[in-house]
């Protein structure tokens, strides 16, 4: 069960990799309950970390920044990380920030497991 | 930039806002004032980039003023005219030296930072200041673009 105000993560394991599913608005309330999900995940030392942001309807830079630190520890790790899904609005500020070219991003989960970024 | 930003302190706000500087509240002072730039006229992709901006500034406020204190207050008035959008945000908190408030290089990949650069980017005129007492000042323009000033001029008209 999620505590009250917390984010909703699904967190599932798939071929070479583990998907990380969250389930709404990524801000300074809840970009700390996506970090501890993608070090778990991460820690899972696949090779593929797959963020899947087509339920993530607002993420400000906190919600970016969580990511860019999950980016650099599946590096460490010899893994990669990849996102999938994002909506216009989520996309938008990666673009704002200019780190759509540091991302491997893909259209749809589908691809991002496929290798299609 | 001081004429703009004299004149737009000058108008009666549309709305103030009090809220505290507690995270969970981001959400729901985001979609007021969302709801609010549409009212006013602005597009939908303009309503997104505002709200994140606004966003990004009350962020720094809980993070880098209040140093993540729940109870601080911060005073948001939403003002408007024909051409532009205009967002003063004020606290009462640590006030930060100036010269600390800015963006940093892109070129440099690692978690953080990114709040100014994002609120310089979305808007217009971003300023921030010393309030005489105590806390920060912040004052935000967006201008309306083509589309939304019909919008708005339409609205005035009925």
């Amino acid at each position: 069960m999620t505590p009250e105000g917390a984010l909703p993560i699904d967190v599932e394991p798939a071929a070479e990799a583990v998907i990380v599913r969250p389930h709404g608005n990524v801000d300074l309330s809840t970009s700390p309950d996506l970090r501890a999900a993608l070090q778990e995940a991460v820690a899972r030392k696949q090779p593929h970390t797959i963020v899947d942001l087509s339920q993530v309807g607002y993420m400000d830079s906190s919600g970016v920044a969580t990511l860019v630190e999950a980016l650099q520890l599946a590096r460490r790790s010899n893994g990669d990380l990849i996102l999938c899904g994002l909506t216009d609005r989520v996309q938008s500020i990666f673009q704002i920030a200019r780190l759509d070219a540091i991302f491997q991003i893909a259209q749809t989960l589908e691809d991002a497991m496929g290798g299609d970024t | 930039m001081m004429a703009m930003m004299k004149t737009a302190m000058d108008q009666p706000a549309d709305i103030r806002i009090q809220v505290l500087s507690c995270p969970s509240l981001l959400a729901p002072v985001r979609q007021a004032i969302e709801a609010w730039c549409t009212l006013a006229g602005a597009i939908d992709a303009e309503r997104g980039r505002i709200g994140l901006a606004i966003d990004e500034a009350l962020t720094n406020i809980i993070r880098h003023g209040y140093d993540h204190r729940p109870d601080g207050k911060i005073y948001i008035d939403l003002r408007r005219d024909s051409t532009s959008l205009q967002f003063i945000i004020e606290d009462e908190a640590r006030q930060v030296p100036l010269s600390e408030i800015r963006s940093r290089d892109l070129d440099e990949i690692r978690p953080g930072g990114l709040g100014v650069h994002l609120i310089r980017e979305v808007m217009d005129e971003a300023v921030w200041s010393h309030r005489p007492q105590q806390g920060m000042r912040l004052m935000l323009r967006k201008n309306l673009v083509e589309t939304s000033k019909t919008v708005l001029e339409s609205q005035h008209d009925t």
